[in-house]
């Protein structure tokens, strides 16, 4: 309540108090999604100034310096927030030198650190920009330790500033992938798991025992936070009994912020998921054993979990995750499909939207500032030409931090180069 | 990087210590005099085996069944509002435009806000020979133990419990795939078309009277492969000779096995001289434009057809060239990135293959989207509309059956709803090219093989059987 409060005073003062530097922007006419799960608004109007959304919704007052957009016919939405990536880590998966979502050759495992990688020139920024994705979670990937490193959170800006909170969480496989880092057993990646944060401790308490065997200096220095819940710890895990006891691990260690990532199994268990009180970042649409760990995998899944109370959004876990954070939008759509699939489970439509706006926001601890359309939320706003969610819409604007951003990219310049595929007067190299 | 790509482009280590020298290029040439190629019409063929491994695919009992009053995509780029489909004794018997006398016994369903299309097909997937779980022990889809082995067949690879297959069956409305090696190899071998028909053998899934197909593969992957082992071809260059020398022997076996005299058969030189002949379709994975138009004078050279060059994400810059020779391109809607042969992809790809005038697929290489496919070349054409290409949904709908019939060499049996066709056809429950759509019922030859209304009419593998989520609607 204090924090409505505060919001109203703060926008209210934006709206009385022209100045000169500020830009604000009203968006009207357009079906407005706020992205919180609620229905869309016909005939909506989103007010920005600045860097931050002042308004949305229906009957807003429009300031009179407001420069107007007509959105009338299309969607107005916050941006797209993908839950889970590797975005702006790598150019080309293939070319070592293009792709640093993994440091194969480091000592270092818990420090190691995706704000010193994201690189906003990445084409994968501006290709994945241009089709309504504006933040996103970033994550490294385990080069061979069991704790991959520090994650952040990205807006996919067209500016030099791409880091919107650095250190935002730690990142550990616990899956089939962490037992074959530990030494092939669950009980290997358990104790690992275990010895780290302890060793971490020792550290912290000045302890002489110190094992650098186990963790360097460093590694010791990052899972502090974690420890003792300052940061999130987003743990990779798939199956049903994994997931269980990865959840007993909050009894060693209960200031754990945990967040799960992956778990196909979940709906086996989303009981004990609410129970525990940990949220859910989910791979929307697994539905194969591609391992054992993922046998029970169905595309209801999320569906389930939600039914059951858990707070759920969609990631790209090992999914295209540093290329196609586009596939949101599409897997999102999917899980509604399934609600006039019979026995299936599936998100209504508002509530799809939310997986892939506020909800990895808020699941991140962010929502105060990202993810939606509310008052005071950063203004990540796109409008597209259609359902954001069905296969045929695009995109038309997109907006971060409040600034519009290009929108152009190499795939759209190769587009126009080959329109016409046949040599004109002078070679395509002169084409552009 | 998925799991899937990484099976399939071998990221998985590299087998270096191995040298079997079982490539086509160390064979004895032989010394058959040669012949013109005029007289390879006139002479017998003894060595064509088609009947090893035979299919015995049957079709499974059906009832005659009518979908009236439902939204027709035929496959061949036409759309009927209102139609009526009959299928019967396995056969689509009528297409109508609107309604149409119904014999008596027919099962009629009512499709109001409904779609059918014709079964969609898949042309590049390697369910089954990399089947579900991806264990080390289920990767059959590559022999990367010489850059060309025209001897192997998928078929001999495939596992017919593969779970993937019934969820590209409930999910995507598949109803045949082309079954290929992977591309580790510049000649990965024989591919074989399934029916998606749950069976114990492969050989009931083998799809009657289908021919088969060679895979090739240029580019990135062969080089990469047998570079790393300090052996042929460690380049590009590399990869055109061992193939251009391949295709000396193959011509050299072939005139001796047209000639009369005494030969010993040889597996790989029977697929490649299957090519020659033209019985044989070639299915040449290739991403830059500059490597298919290269591999388009190689087939001249050696006097035989691309049929299909496969993931080929440049081929919008050749479109020309590609519509000259005949070629599709089997494509992705969106895949960019992974490789740096991928660079260059771009959404509009397909949209622009088709304008030209050009054969267009849509293909999946992956055990996830083949369960969308139909979600995939909606992308595609909505890409190529937005840049104002003028292409209907009932168009784009080809890319996925009747294209991929044609390049399976298949389309005078499915691909399309015409009467006397198979009737391998989907009712989807809404416009396939909405995300909001699923397939509520698939038909194989005419037998009801998914119904999502139904739970037992849903395939479930030997490995999910007794496993829990066994049944599930996945």
């Amino acid at each position: 309540m204090k924090n409505i409060f505060k919001t109203l005073i703060i926008s209210t003062a934006l709206i009385l108090s022209p100045s000169v530097m500020a830009e604000t922007i009203a968006i009207t006419g357009g079906k407005v999604v706020i992205g919180d799960g609620s229905a869309p608004i016909e005939g909506g109007t989103v007010v920005i100034r600045n860097d931050r959304i002042v308004n949305a919704g229906k009957d807003i007052a429009i300031p009179a310096d407001a420069r107007r957009i007509d959105a009338n016919g299309k969607w107005v939405t916050p941006g797209i927030f993908a839950g889970f990536s590797r975005v702006g880590l790598v150019e080309i998966g293939a070319v070592r030198q293009t792709n640093d979502s993994r440091s194969f050759g480091s000592n270092f495992s818990a420090a190691l650190d995706v704000s010193e990688s994201i690189d906003p020139f990445r084409s994968p920024i501006a290709v994945n920009r241009a089709e309504g994705i504006t933040r996103a979670v970033v994550a490294p990937s385990s080069g061979g330790k069991l704790f991959a490193g520090q994650g952040a959170i990205a807006d996919l800006g067209d500016d030099i500033n791409p880091i919107t909170k650095s250190q935002a969480f730690q990142f550990v496989e616990m899956g089939e992938r962490g037992v074959n880092i530990a030494g092939g057993s669950r009980s290997a990646s358990h104790l690992l798991f275990k010895a780290s944060l302890q060793e971490a401790q020792r550290y912290a308490a000045g302890n002489d025992a110190f094992d650098d065997n186990i963790l360097t200096i460093q590694d010791a220095k990052a899972l502090l936070p974690v420890i003792n819940g300052k940061t999130r710890l987003l743990v990779h895990v798939e199956g049903a009994n994994d997931i269980l006891r990865v959840l007993d691990l909050k009894k060693d260690f209960p200031k754990l912020r945990m967040v799960l990532v992956g778990v196909s199994e979940g709906w086996r268990v989303a009981d004990k998921i609410v129970a525990a009180n940990v949220p859910v970042i989910a791979s929307a649409l697994n539905d194969l054993p591609s391992g054992f760990e993922s046998l029970a995998a169905t595309q209801s899944n999320i569906g389930r979990m939600k039914d059951a109370g858990v707070q759920v959004a969609i990631g790209m876990i090992d999914d295209r995750d540093a290329h196609q954070l586009r596939y949101s939008m599409q897997y999102a759509g999917n899980l509604v499909s399934l609600n006039k699939v019979p026995r299936a489970n599936g998100l209504t439509w508002d509530e799809a939207f939310a997986a892939i706006t506020s909800m990895p926001a808020k699941i991140m601890g962010m929502d105060a500032q990202l993810g939606s359309l509310k008052a005071n939320r950063k203004a990540d706003v796109v409008i597209w030409d259609g359902d954001p969610l069905e296969l045929s819409s695009a995109a038309e604007q997109v907006f971060i931090d409040g600034k519009k951003q290009e929108l152009s990219n190499r795939q759209a310049k190769l587009r126009e180069r080959y329109r016409n595929p046949s040599e004109g007067s002078l070679p395509k190299a002169y084409e552009r | 990087m998925s799991k899937s790509i990484k099976a399939k482009y071998m990221w998985a280590p590299l087998l270096a210590g191995l040298s079997l020298n079982m490539s086509v290029g160390e064979i004895s040439p032989s010394f058959a005099k040669k012949k013109k190629k005029d007289d390879k019409e006139q002479v017998d063929k003894p060595a064509k085996t088609a009947n090893a491994f035979a299919s015995t695919y049957k079709a499974y009992p059906s009832r005659p069944t009518a979908v009236t009053n439902v939204t027709i995509f035929d496959g061949e780029g036409a759309k009927i509002e209102k139609g009526t489909i009959f299928m019967k004794d396995g056969f689509i018997t009528e297409v109508a435009d609107g309604d149409a006398s119904i014999p008596e016994g027919t099962l009629i369903i009512d499709g109001a806000g409904k779609y059918i299309t014709p079964g969609i097909i898949d042309v590049h997937s390697h369910l089954g020979v990399y089947a579900s779980p991806s264990v080390d022990a289920h990767s059959d889809g590559n022999e990367i133990t010489s850059p060309t082995t025209p001897d192997v067949y998928a078929e001999h690879g495939v596992w017919p419990q593969d779970p993937g297959f019934s969820r590209a069956l409930a999910n995507g409305g598949i109803t045949s795939m082309q079954i290929l090696p992977g591309s580790a190899n510049l000649i990965g071998g024989r591919s074989v078309t399934l029916k998606n028909v749950a069976a114990r053998t492969v050989q009931q899934m083998k799809f009657p009277g289908a021919p088969y197909g060679m895979k090739m593969a240029c580019g990135e992957n062969p080089k990469r492969v047998y570079g790393s082992r300090n052996q042929k071809p460690q380049t590009r260059m590399g990869s055109l000779a061992v193939n251009r020398q391949t295709w000396i022997r193959a011509q050299e076996y072939r005139e001796k096995r047209d000639s009369g005299e005494n030969f010993t058969r040889n597996l790989g030189m029977e697929t490649l001289a299957g090519v020659l002949d033209g019985d044989i379709l070639v299915h040449n994975h290739c991403y830059r434009a500059d490597e298919m138009v290269q591999i388009l004078d190689m087939a001249k050279e050696f006097n035989y057809k691309v049929t299909a060059f496969h993931h080929a994400v440049e081929s919008y810059k050749i479109a020309d060239y590609l519509k000259e020779a005949d070629a599709c391109s089997a494509v992705w809607a969106d895949w960019w990135g992974f490789k740096i042969e991928a660079y260059d992809a771009i959404p509009e790809n397909a949209a622009l293959i088709h304008n030209a005038g050009a054969c267009a697929i849509i293909h999946s290489d992956d055990d996830n989207q083949i369960q969308r496919l139909n979600q995939e070349a909606s992308k595609a054409l909505a890409d190529g509309r937005r840049m104002g290409l003028d292409i209907t949904e009932a168009q784009a709908m080809s890319w996925i059956t009747y294209n991929a019939a044609k390049s399976l060499g298949i389309e005078d049996k499915v691909g399309s709803l015409k009467s006397g066709k198979m009737a391998d056809v989907v009712l989807w429950n809404g416009n396939p090219f909405s995300v909001y759509s699923r397939p509520e019922k698939v038909w194989i030859d005419g037998a009801l093989l998914f119904d999502s209304t139904d739970a037992s009419r849903r395939p479930v593998s030997d490995f999910e059987l007794g496993q829990v989520g066994e049944g599930d609607v996945k």
